[in-house]
C-alpha cells in the first residue's frame, strides 16, 4: 500500500469548488508532479496531502492513518519532522540569516543548537549556499534564497517533499539547478516528491504527472478539452464533429 | 550536422587519429546520432583531398598503424568561416510533426489528426521525461547536461505546438475541407 493517499479528496473556497474528489496513491520514493492550468486545484490537493488544508470530503491517509481529521497540532507536528514544504516564495524569516533560517525546524523538534547549527551548514553547503550562512535572504538572491529554503525543507530528514511550483520566482537556470539538486538528493535518500507546476519541462523531472483539470484528475493525462479527444470511429461519409 | 567541421574543431586541438577523432566526438556531442569509424575515416580522405588536413605521422602501438592528422592553414580559415556564419533560423518551416498532421487532414479524417497528435504528444512527454532524468542522474557530465538542455527545449516547444494545434485542428479541417 502506498504510504500516501487522497481518496475522494473535496474541496471548496466558500461557493468555489477547488477539488470535486480526487484520489492519488503515492509510492515510496517516487517523484510526482501534479500539473494542471491555473485554478484547477493542484495547489489545494498540495496542501491537502500535506495537512495545511483539511478536505471538506474524503481522507488523507499517511502511513495508513487519516491524517485529516488529525488536529492542527498534530498534523503541524507532522509537517516539522515527516513532511518538509516547499513553496514557490516567501519562506525565510527575513531577519534571521540563511544558517538560522534552516536550522530553524530542527530547532523546533528540539535538536540542540549546537548540533542544529551543524546540521544546518552542511545542508547549506550541499545546495552550494554555504558562504552565505551568515546573509539574511533580502541580501540574497532569489535563487540563493530558494537554494537555503530547499535545504530548510530537508534539514529535518523527511520522508516527503511537497514542492509548490518552487522553481515558479526563478530565472531558467537558477530554477533547473535547483530542482536538478532536489530531485538528486531525493533519488540518493528515497525521499518522496510531491511537485506542483504548470510547466511540462519541471514536471518532466518526476516519475510520473498526475493532471488535474476543474478540480479532478484529467482522464486524458495531457489537460485537453474532453471535445478535443477523438471520438469512437466513426462510419464512412459520417461528420467526425 | 556537417562531419567535416566537427573533426575540423576536434583537430583544433592538436594532432589526432581517426581512432581518438570519433572518441572526441561521442564525448563532445552526446546524445548525437551515431557517427561511424568508417564515416570519420572517409570525411578525413575528402578533407585531406582538399587540403584542408595533412597526415602528421604513424604511430604503431599493439594494433595497427594510425594515422594521425593535422589541420592546415586553410583547414583552420574553412572552420573560422563555418563558426562565423550564422544558421539561417527556421528558412522553411518543416518537420515531419507539422507535415503529417497537414496530410492526416487532407487523407483521413479530423479524429485521425487529433489521435496523431495526442500520440505525438504523448511520446514526446515521456521523452521529455527521459532526457531529464539524464540530467539528474549522478554520472552526468555537462556535456550531457548541455546536449539534453537542447532537447528538452524543442521537445518542450514542438509540446507547446502540439496542444495548439489540438485546440485548433477542428477549425483546421474545416477550412481543408470547405
Amino acid at each position: 500500500m502506498s504510504r500516501l493517499q487522497a481518496r475522494d479528496v473535496v474541496r471548496s473556497y466558500g461557493p468555489t469548488p477547488a477539488l470535486r474528489g480526487v484520489s492519488l496513491d503515492v509510492a515510496d520514493g517516487e517523484i510526482v508532479a501534479v500539473t494542471g492550468p491555473s485554478g484547477c486545484g493542484k495547489s489545494t490537493l498540495l496542501h491537502c496531502l500535506a495537512g495545511i488544508l483539511r478536505p471538506d470530503e474524503g481522507a488523507v491517509r499517511w502511513n495508513g492513518e487519516r491524517i485529516d481529521t488529525w488536529p492542527e497540532a498534530a498534523r503541524s507536528r507532522l509537517r516539522r519532522t515527516e513532511f518538509g514544504v516547499l513553496f514557490q516564495f516567501g519562506q525565510l524569516v527575513p531577519e534571521l540569516t540563511a544558517a538560522e533560517n534552516v536550522a530553524l525546524p530542527l530547532l523546533l523538534a528540539g535538536t540542540g543548537r549546537r548540533e542544529a547549527g551543524r546540521a544546518a551548514g552542511e545542508w547549506l553547503d550541499r545546495f552550494g549556499v554555504g558562504h552565505l550562512a551568515d546573509v539574511r535572504p533580502g541580501a540574497m538572491s532569489g535563487g540563493q534564497q530558494q537554494r537555503c529554503a530547499t535545504a530548510r525543507a530537508l534539514v529535518t530528514g523527511p520522508r516527503v517533499i511537497f514542492a509548490d511550483e518552487p522553481t515558479g520566482a526563478l530565472d531558467t537556470l537558477s530554477g533547473e539547478e535547483v530542482l536538478t539538486q532536489l530531485v538528486q538528493l531525493a533519488r540518493e535518500q528515497g525521499t518522496t516528491i510531491v511537485l506542483v507546476t504548470h510547466e511540462p519541462r519541471i514536471a518532466a523531472y518526476a516519475d510520473r504527472e498526475v493532471m488535474l483539470r476543474d478540480g479532478v484528475v484529467d482522464p486524458t493525462g495531457l489537460g485537453l478539452d474532453e471535445t478535443l479527444v477523438p471520438l469512437p470511429a466513426a462510419g464512412p461519409g459520417t461528420d467526425p464533429r | 550536422m556537417s562531419t567535416s567541421h566537427v573533426l575540423l574543431g576536434l583537430l583544433a586541438a592538436g594532432n589526432r587519429h581517426g581512432y581518438e577523432l570519433k572518441r572526441a566526438h561521442d564525448t563532445r556531442l552526446p546524445r548525437a546520432k551515431p557517427l561511424a569509424f568508417g564515416q570519420v575515416y572517409a570525411t578525413l580522405g575528402r578533407l585531406q583531398r582538399d587540403g584542408l588536413v595533412v597526415t602528421a605521422g604513424q604511430e604503431r602501438e599493439a594494433g595497427p598503424d594510425r594515422t594521425a592528422y593535422a589541420l592546415t592553414d586553410q583547414g583552420r580559415a574553412a572552420l573560422a568561416g563555418w563558426l562565423a556564419a550564422v544558421e539561417p533560423p527556421m528558412p522553411y518551416v518543416t518537420s515531419a510533426l507539422f507535415t503529417k498532421v497537414a496530410v492526416a487532414l487532407l487523407v483521413a479524417d479530423l479524429n485521425a489528426a487529433r489521435s496523431y497528435l495526442i500520440a505525438q504528444a504523448r511520446a514526446h512527454t515521456d521523452r521529455l521525461r527521459e532526457l531529464t532524468a539524464v540530467k539528474t542522474a549522478p554520472s552526468t557530465t555537462l556535456d550531457d547536461v548541455v546536449a539534453v538542455d537542447y532537447a528538452v527545449a524543442h521537445l518542450d516547444a514542438d509540446l507547446r505546438w502540439l496542444r495548439t494545434t489540438l485546440a485548433r485542428v477542428a477549425d483546421w479541417h474545416r477550412e481543408v475541407h470547405p
